[in-house]
C-alpha cells in the first residue's frame, strides 16, 4: 500500500469536516502529490480509490479535471508562467521564452535531465503584478525575463 | 480621492492577520453585540437587504435578498450550509486574495453573521488551490477564533454553534460557477448543475446553501456595525458601498484600489494607477474582468457601477479594469482569452464546448492574417448560438460577450486584420515588462 499511515490519518482529519468522505478526495489527492513524488501515479489513484471506497476509475476522472494535478511524473522543479491577458499584456510571452530557454523545457514538458516541469497556466490571481509566474508553489511578480532567471538559477539542483 | 474608506483600513498592521491585531481594531465588535443582543436572524438579513449590498462576485446579484431565499427555519429542518467563494480566477481579478492574506479575521466574522442571519450548521471557505497563503493565513485564523470561543460549539457560551471549514480547490476556473463549486467541494469534477434547483433550495449535499463571493461577505460587519444607511451614503444610487478595483495591464501603477462604487473609470486609471503607461494613449479597456469585454477609450468616464456599465453595453462584473495602451492589439487579447475559454470550458454543453473551441480558431485565423470578411460574420453567428441563456451555466456567455464587444467596439480592427493579412492596424511593437524592476 502507497499511503501511508501518517496520510491516512490525515485523511480521516479531513473528512471529518465533511458529511461524506469524498468531499475530501481532492484535498487528500493535494497531499499524495506533495508527499509522495510529485504526481498521482496509477498506484496512488488505486490506493486512493480503496481509501475512498470508490472506483479507481472515478478517482481518475476527478484528479484528471484538475490542472493543478499531474498525472505523469514531473521534473523537480515546476515553474508555472501565467500567459493571461493582464500578464499577456506585460510580457508573459517574453518571459516563457526566457524560463524554456534557461531551464531546457518546452511549455507542458519536463526538461531532459528531470530537473525542471515548465507550463503555461491561466490567470493566477496576481494580475496586479504581472507579469509573474510560480516556482514550487512561490508566487513571484513584476518580473523580467532577467529576474526570472536568477530566481531560477537560485533554485537547488 | 478622499474619500471614506473601510475595507483595506485595517491591513496597514504588521498584524493585521491575526487576532490580536483584528481585535485592537475592533474586530469581532458587530459579531459579538448580535450574539450578547440575542437581535433576531431576519432583522440581520433585512439590514444587509437595505444596505444595497450587491454581490462582488460578478452577477451583483443583491446579497440580503439571497440570504432571503434560504428556506423558513421552522418549517424546514435540513442543515443549512453556506459556500464562501474564494475561487478568484475570472482574468484581471486578484481582490479577494488581498482579503484573506491581509485581514483574515474579516472574512470570518462576516461568516459567522450570516450563519446566525440564515441559522447556518457551517460554513465552507472553497479557496482556489494556487492561494497557499490566502489557506494557510485563514486556517490560522480559524484555529484562534475556535480557541476564543468564536468558532465552533456555544459561541461565546450562547446556544448559537457555528463551524468554519478550510477546502482547497484544484484549478479549473468553472469551480467559480456557484453550482461548480458544489460539485468540486463534494468531491466530484466541477460540472456545474442544471437550475432550477436553486442552491437555497438544493445544493451542497442536497440541503439549502447560499453561495457568496469573499469580498460580499467581508462588507457584512461593516454594515451591521455602522448601519444601511452609512452604506448606502457611499457609491451610487443602485450600486451602494465601496469596492476594490484591481487595475492591471499597461498602467503606471498595478494596483488593488479601495473605491466607491460610481467612480469614474477614468479617475481610478488617471488618479489611482497613475494613467496609461509610458505616458501612451488608450486603445482599450476592459471594466469588471475578462468576461466583460472590450470597451472604447471614449467611454473611459462611465462611472464604475452596475447601471452606468450596463448602459456602456457592458457589465460590472468583479470591477477588475484591464487597461490596453495604443501598442496593444485588441484581436491578440480577445485570442488571449478565447484559448483561456476554450480550456475552461467543462464540456457539458456542447453550445459552449465546441463554440469556445470555435472562436479561439476563428480568431487564431483573423490574428495570424488567413481571416475572411466573413469571419466577422461568423464570430457574431458563433457567439449568438452559445448566449444569452443557452447552457447550463454563464461561461459560454462569458466568452460570447467579449466576442461580441470586438464585433461592436472594433470592427475597423478586425477589418485591418483581415484587409491587410495580419497585425497592421496598430504598432507592432509589443509592450515591454516594468523597466522599474
Ligand atoms: C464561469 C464562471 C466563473 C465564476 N467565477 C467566480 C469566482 O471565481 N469567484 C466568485 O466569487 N464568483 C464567481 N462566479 C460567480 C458565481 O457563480 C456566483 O454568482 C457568486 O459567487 C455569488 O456571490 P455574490 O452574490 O456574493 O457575488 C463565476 C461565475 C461563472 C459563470
Ligand atoms: S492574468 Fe496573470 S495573474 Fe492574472
Amino acid at each position: 500500500m502507497v499511503l501511508t499511515d501518517a496520510l491516512k490519518a490525515e485523511f480521516t482529519e479531513l473528512a471529518s469536516h465533511y458529511p461524506e468522505r469524498r468531499a475530501a478526495l481532492i484535498p487528500a489527492l493535494h497531499r499524495c502529490q506533495e508527499e509522495l513524488g510529485g504526481w498521482l501515479s496509477p498506484e496512488i489513484i488505486e490506493a486512493m480509490a480503496e481509501w475512498f471506497e470508490m472506483e479507481p476509475v472515478e478517482v481518475f476522472s476527478v484528479a484528471s479535471f484538475y490542472p493543478m494535478f499531474f498525472l505523469r511524473p514531473v521534473g523537480k522543479h515546476i515553474v508555472s508562467v501565467c500567459r493571461n491577458i493582464s500578464c499577456d499584456l506585460r510580457g508573459s510571452q517574453e518571459l516563457l521564452d526566457r524560463v524554456c530557454q534557461v531551464t531546457g523545457a518546452k511549455a507542458g514538458a519536463n526538461s531532459e535531465d528531470g530537473r525542471f516541469y515548465v507550463e503555461h497556466v491561466e490567470c493566477q490571481g496576481s494580475c496586479a503584478n504581472a507579469p509573474m509566474m510560480v516556482v514550487d508553489g512561490i508566487y513571484h511578480g513584476d518580473l523580467c525575463p532577467e529576474k526570472a532567471e536568477q530566481i531560477l538559477g537560485g533554485l537547488d539542483r | 480621492m478622499s474619500h471614506e474608506t473601510y475595507l483595506l483600513s485595517r491591513i496597514e498592521r504588521g498584524d493585521s492577520h491575526t487576532l490580536a491585531g483584528y481585535e485592537a481594531q475592533g474586530g469581532y465588535a458587530a459579531f459579538k453585540k448580535i450574539l450578547s443582543e440575542g437581535t433576531p436572524p431576519k432583522d440581520v438579513t433585512e439590514v444587509v437587504k437595505e444596505s444595497g449590498l450587491r454581490g462582488r462576485g460578478g452577477a451583483g446579484f443583491p446579497t440580503g435578498l439571497k440570504w432571503s431565499f434560504m428556506p423558513d427555519q421552522e418549517r424546514d429542518s435540513r442543515t443549512r450550509y453556506m459556500a464562501v467563494n474564494a475561487d478568484e480566477s475570472e482574468p484581471g481579478t486578484c481582490k479577494d486574495r488581498v482579503l484573506m492574506e491581509r485581514d483574515p479575521h474579516g472574512l470570518l466574522e462576516g461568516c459567522l453573521i450570516a450563519a446566525w442571519a440564515m441559522s447556518l450548521h457551517g460554513v465552507y471557505i472553497y479557496v482556489r488551490g494556487e492561494y497557499r497563503l490566502s489557506y494557510r493565513r485563514l486556517d490560522e485564523a480559524i484555529q484562534e477564533a475556535r480557541a476564543a470561543g468564536l468558532i465552533g460549539k456555544n459561541i461565546q457560551g450562547t446556544d448559537f454553534s457555528c463551524e468554519i471549514h478550510m477546502h482547497k480547490g484544484a484549478g479549473a476556473y468553472i469551480c467559480g460557477e456557484e453550482t461548480g463549486l458544489m460539485e468540486s467541494l463534494e468531491g466530484k469534477r466541477g460540472h456545474p448543475r442544471p437550475k432550477p434547483p436553486f442552491p437555497a433550495g438544493f445544493g451542497l449535499w442536497g440541503q439549502p446553501t447560499t453561495v457568496n463571493n469573499v469580498e460580499s461577505i467581508f462588507n457584512v460587519p461593516f454594515i451591521l456595525e455602522r448601519g444601511a444607511d452609512w452604506f448606502k451614503a457611499m457609491g451610487s444610487e443602485k450600486s451602494s458601498g465601496n469596492f476594490l478595483c484591481c487595475i492591471s495591464g499597461h498602467v503606471e501603477k498595478p494596483g488593488v484600489y479601495e473605491v466607491a462604487l460610481g467612480t469614474p473609470a477614468s479617475t481610478i486609471l488617471n488618479e489611482y494607477a497613475g494613467g496609461v503607461w509610458h505616458g501612451h494613449n488608450l486603445r482599450a479597456w476592459i471594466p469588471g474582468g475578462s468576461s466583460t469585454g472590450f470597451l472604447r477609450p471614449e467611454v473611459i468616464d462611465t462611472p464604475m457601477d452596475h447601471d452606468s456599465l450596463k448602459e456602456v453595453g457592458s457589465m460590472f462584473g468583479t470591477g477588475s479594469m484591464i487597461i490596453l495602451d495604443q501598442t496593444a492589439s485588441v484581436v491578440h487579447s480577445a485570442l488571449v482569452l478565447m484559448d483561456f475559454y476554450e480550456h475552461e470550458s467543462c464540456g457539458q454543453c456542447s453550445q459552449c464546448r465546441e463554440g469556445t473551441q470555435w472562436l479561439a480558431q476563428v480568431f487564431q485565423r483573423i490574428h495570424d492574417g488567413q481571416g475572411r470578411m466573413e469571419d466577422i460574420d461568423l464570430l457574431s453567428d458563433i457567439s449568438n448560438g452559445m448566449a444569452p441563456g443557452k447552457t447550463i451555466c454563464a461561461l459560454a456567455d462569458a466568452a460570447a460577450i467579449p466576442t461580441h464587444s470586438v464585433i461592436r467596439n472594433f470592427r475597423d480592427e478586425l477589418v485591418e486584420y483581415v484587409q491587410a493579412g495580419g497585425h497592421t492596424a496598430v504598432s507592432k511593437k509589443r509592450a515591454l515588462p516594468m523597466e522599474t524592476v
